[in-house]
C-alpha cells in the first residue's frame, strides 16, 4: 500500500455540502473544473464567484471561495462592481443559458464589448432547469418544453441565439471559445479552455467567456446517456465548439 | 475647509460622494440629473476612484450591488423611471444587507412624465419600491448645503446598518446653484474594513457570501425578523426632523425637500399678517417623524395639519396615519413637475386658518 502513488483528489474548493443537481446533471463537472482550474493557478484566496439564478443559484452552497449571488441575469454587472472595486481580484461569473441568454443579454454584451476584465462560465443546456423545463433562447427545433409542447418552431418561436460568435464580434472580449462536456475528452479541452479564460483576466487583455454544451436530463425526459448522446448529435451542430476569439499572445 | 463654494445641485450630489470617501459611481443618463455623472467622469479620476456609464439602470444598480459586496462606498444618481429600472436591484441589496447610496433627482411621472421637479416618488422610496418586506432609509434635503450634509450621512448610515439609503432630490434641488461648504473629507482607507465582504477568501476566515436567497422556509423568515428588528432600531434612533414656528400655531404644515422651502417663506408672509402658522419638516421620510406629528396633535392650539407636496398626495398618508382622524389635515399638491409660489401657499393657508 505504501508505494501507491495518489494520482486523483477532489479539489478542496468544493464544499461537501449535498448538492441538489438531479443525477446526470453537467453542473458537477463544471464545477469541478472551475475549482481545479483555480486550485492549480493558486487563484482560491483572490477569486470572487458571482453565480446567477437558475439550477447553479445554489452553488452559493458549493465554492469554498467568497460567493455573491447576483439577480437573475445581472451577474456581468454584479461582477463589473466586483471588479472595479478590486482590481487586483479574479471575478468569475457562472452563468446558464436562460440567466444569460435571455433576461442578461444586455448585461453580457455590454460587460463583453466594455472589455471588462472578468471571466463568463457560460453553462448552456438549450432550457430553463431550475423553474421547470421552459423553451429557452438557446432551445433547438423540435425540442419539447413546457411552453413549447408541440416542439420548438423557428417559424414560431424564432431562432436559438448563439452567444459566442456574437460575442466574437465585439472588440472588448480576449477569449471566447465553445467546448462541450459529453466525453472526457471534451472535459479536458473545457477545461483547458478555462484556463485559458482565467490566464486572459490574470494578464489584463480583457473579457472572456467559455459556453460550455451540457445536459439536462431531468426536463429532456432523457437518461443521462443519451442526453450527452444528444450534445454530439444535436447540439453541437447548431452550436459548434472551437475558440471564436483568441487574442494575440494569449 | 471654510470655503463656501457655488455649485450646481447635481454637482454637489458628486462632489459631497467624493469627500463622503466614495469612490465608485454607476449611472446612466436622465435629465435632470446629467451633471452629476458628467461631473463624477472628470472628479473621480482625480481622486484614483471609477466612473463607469452603465449600459441602462438596471445594469448600473447591480453594479453598486457588486461594488459594495466587495465592501467600498458607492453611489448612483437618477431620476424617477430610472429609479423605477433599479428597484429590482435595490430589493436585492435589501435583503443581502448591502450599503448602497441612491439619489433620486425627481421628476413628474406616471411612465415617462416630465422633466420638471416633482415628490411623486414617495411611495416608491418609503414603502419599500420593489418586492418583499423591506424598507431603505430615505432622507430629503430642503436645500443644496442640506443636500451636501444628507451625502454624508447617507453613506455613514447605510455602512452603520448594512442598508440601502436614498436620498430624495427633485428637479429643483438638481438644477438650482447655491454656495455650498463641504465640512468633512473623509479618505477611504480610514473607513472601517467591511468584515463580511467578499473580497477573495482568506483561509483562516469563513467564507464569505453575499446573498438574498434561502429556500427554508423558516430560514427565509429568520432572515426577515433580523432585517424587521433593525428596522425598528433605525425608527427608534435615525429620525430627523425639523420643526419651525409650530409653539403657537393654529396650523401645522408637513412639507418636506423643496416643498418645505417654499413653505417657509409662505408662513413668514402669513405670520406678519398675525396667522399662526408653524412647519413640520420631516428630513427623515423613513424613518417618519411620528412623533414629531403626535406631538402637535396632543397640543391644544393645533386645530389643524395642512399638507404640501409636489404629488397627489402621498406623505399625507403617514401623517394621516399619525393623526388617526382625530383633527383635519389638509392637501394641497401641484403635479406634473409644477412648483407653486410662496405666495400661492400662503394663500391655501389664508383659505383654511
Amino acid at each position: 500500500m505504501n508505494d501507491m502513488k495518489q494520482i486523483f483528489k477532489v479539489t478542496p474548493l468544493l464544499t461537501k455540502t449535498k448538492r441538489s443537481y438531479c443525477p446526470g446533471c453537467t453542473h458537477g463537472v463544471i464545477h469541478r473544473l472551475v475549482c481545479e482550474v483555480i486550485e492549480e493557478m493558486n487563484l482560491f484566496e483572490e477569486t470572487v464567484i458571482v453565480v446567477p439564478v437558475g439550477c447553479s443559484t445554489l452553488s452559493i452552497h458549493y465554492f469554498e471561495m467568497d460567493t455573491v449571488q447576483a439577480a437573475h441575469g445581472r451577474a456581468p454587472a454584479v461582477a463589473t462592481g466586483v471588479k472595479r472595486a478590486l482590481p487586483d481580484k479574479t471575478v468569475v461569473t457562472y452563468q446558464g443559458d436562460g440567466d444569460l441568454a435571455s433576461i442578461g443579454t444586455a448585461e453580457i454584451v455590454h460587460a463583453a464589448t466594455r472589455g471588462e476584465n472578468i471571466t463568463t462560465i457560460f453553462v448552456n443546456n438549450g432550457i430553463y432547469g431550475m423553474t421547470g423545463g421552459q423553451m429557452a433562447p438557446t432551445t433547438l427545433e423540435g425540442w419539447k418544453t413546457t411552453t413549447s409542447p408541440f416542439g420548438r418552431d423557428y417559424k414560431k418561436e424564432g431562432y436559438p441565439i448563439k452567444i459566442s460568435e456574437m460575442l466574437a464580434t465585439l472588440n472588448g472580449p480576449a477569449y471566447i471559445a465553445r467546448t462541450s462536456v459529453h466525453n472526457p475528452a471534451n472535459i479536458m479541452k473545457t477545461k483547458r479552455a478555462i484556463r485559458k479564460a482565467f490566464k486572459a483576466q490574470k494578464e489584463g487583455l480583457g473579457f472572456s467567456l467559455v459556453e460550455i454544451l451540457s445536459t439536462c436530463p431531468t426536463n429532456w425526459g432523457m437518461s443521462p446517456v443519451n442526453s450527452l448522446k444528444r450534445i454530439s448529435e444535436e447540439t453541437m451542430k447548431y452550436y459548434p465548439l472551437g475558440e471564436y476569439k483568441s487574442v494575440e499572445g494569449l | 475647509m471654510g470655503n463656501k463654494i457655488l455649485m450646481k445641485g447635481a454637482e454637489v450630489l458628486g462632489e459631497a460622494a467624493v469627500k463622503a470617501g466614495c469612490r465608485l459611481y454607476f449611472g446612466y443618463p436622465i435629465t435632470p440629473q446629467n451633471e452629476a455623472p458628467a461631473y463624477m467622469a472628470k472628479r473621480l479620476p482625480e481622486v484614483n476612484g471609477t466612473f463607469v456609464q452603465a449600459e441602462s439602470e438596471v445594469a448600473a444598480i447591480n453594479m453598486l450591488y457588486g461594488a459594495s459586496a466587495a465592501g467600498h462606498r458607492v453611489m448612483t444618481t437618477s431620476s424617477s423611471p430610472g429609479i423605477s429600472l433599479m428597484m429590482e436591484g435595490v430589493s436585492y441589496c435589501a435583503g443581502a444587507e448591502l450599503p448602497v447610496v441612491i439619489v433620486n433627482v425627481m421628476r413628474g411621472g406616471p411612465g415617462l412624465g416630465g422633466i420638471g421637479p416633482s415628490q411623486a416618488d414617495y411611495f416608491q422610496a418609503t414603502k419599500g419600491g420593489g418586492h418583499g418586506d423591506y424598507k431603505i432609509i430615505t432622507l430629503a434635503p430642503t436645500n443644496l448645503q442640506e443636500q451636501a450634509d444628507l451625502i454624508f450621512k447617507a453613506f455613514d448610515l447605510a455602512d452603520k446598518y448594512r442598508i440601502p439609503v436614498m436620498i430624495l432630490s427633485d428637479g429643483l434641488l438638481g438644477q438650482i446653484m447655491e454656495a455650498v461648504e463641504y465640512k468633512d473629507e473623509i479618505k477611504p482607507e480610514d473607513l472601517a474594513k467591511k468584515e463580511w465582504a467578499a473580497t477573495g477568501r482568506d483561509p483562516k476566515r469563513e467564507k464569505n457570501l453575499i446573498n438574498s436567497l434561502d429556500l427554508d422556509l423558516d430560514g427565509l423568515e429568520r432572515h426577515n425578523h433580523k432585517l424587521q428588528k433593525r428596522y425598528k432600531e433605525i425608527e427608534n434612533t435615525e429620525v430627523m426632523c425639523e420643526e419651525y414656528k409650530t409653539d403657537d400655531a393654529k396650523i401645522v404644515v408637513v412639507a418636506y425637500g423643496t416643498t418645505a422651502r417654499i413653505a417657509k417663506t409662505a408662513i413668514d408672509k402669513v405670520r406678519e399678517e398675525g396667522l399662526k402658522v408653524g412647519l413640520i419638516r420631516p428630513i427623515t421620510l423613513w424613518p417618519f417623524p411620528s412623533e414629531n406629528i403626535k406631538n402637535a396633535l396632543q397640543k391644544e392650539n393645533v386645530k389643524a395639519f395642512y399638507v404640501f407636496e409636489l404629488s397627489a398626495g402621498q406623505m399625507i398618508e403617514d401623517v394621516q396615519l399619525c393623526v388617526n382622524a382625530k383633527k383635519p389635515v389638509n392637501f394641497y399638491g401641484r403635479l406634473g413637475g409644477n412648483v407653486p409660489s410662496p405666495d400661492e401657499l400662503a394663500e391655501k393657508i389664508r383659505e383654511i386658518y
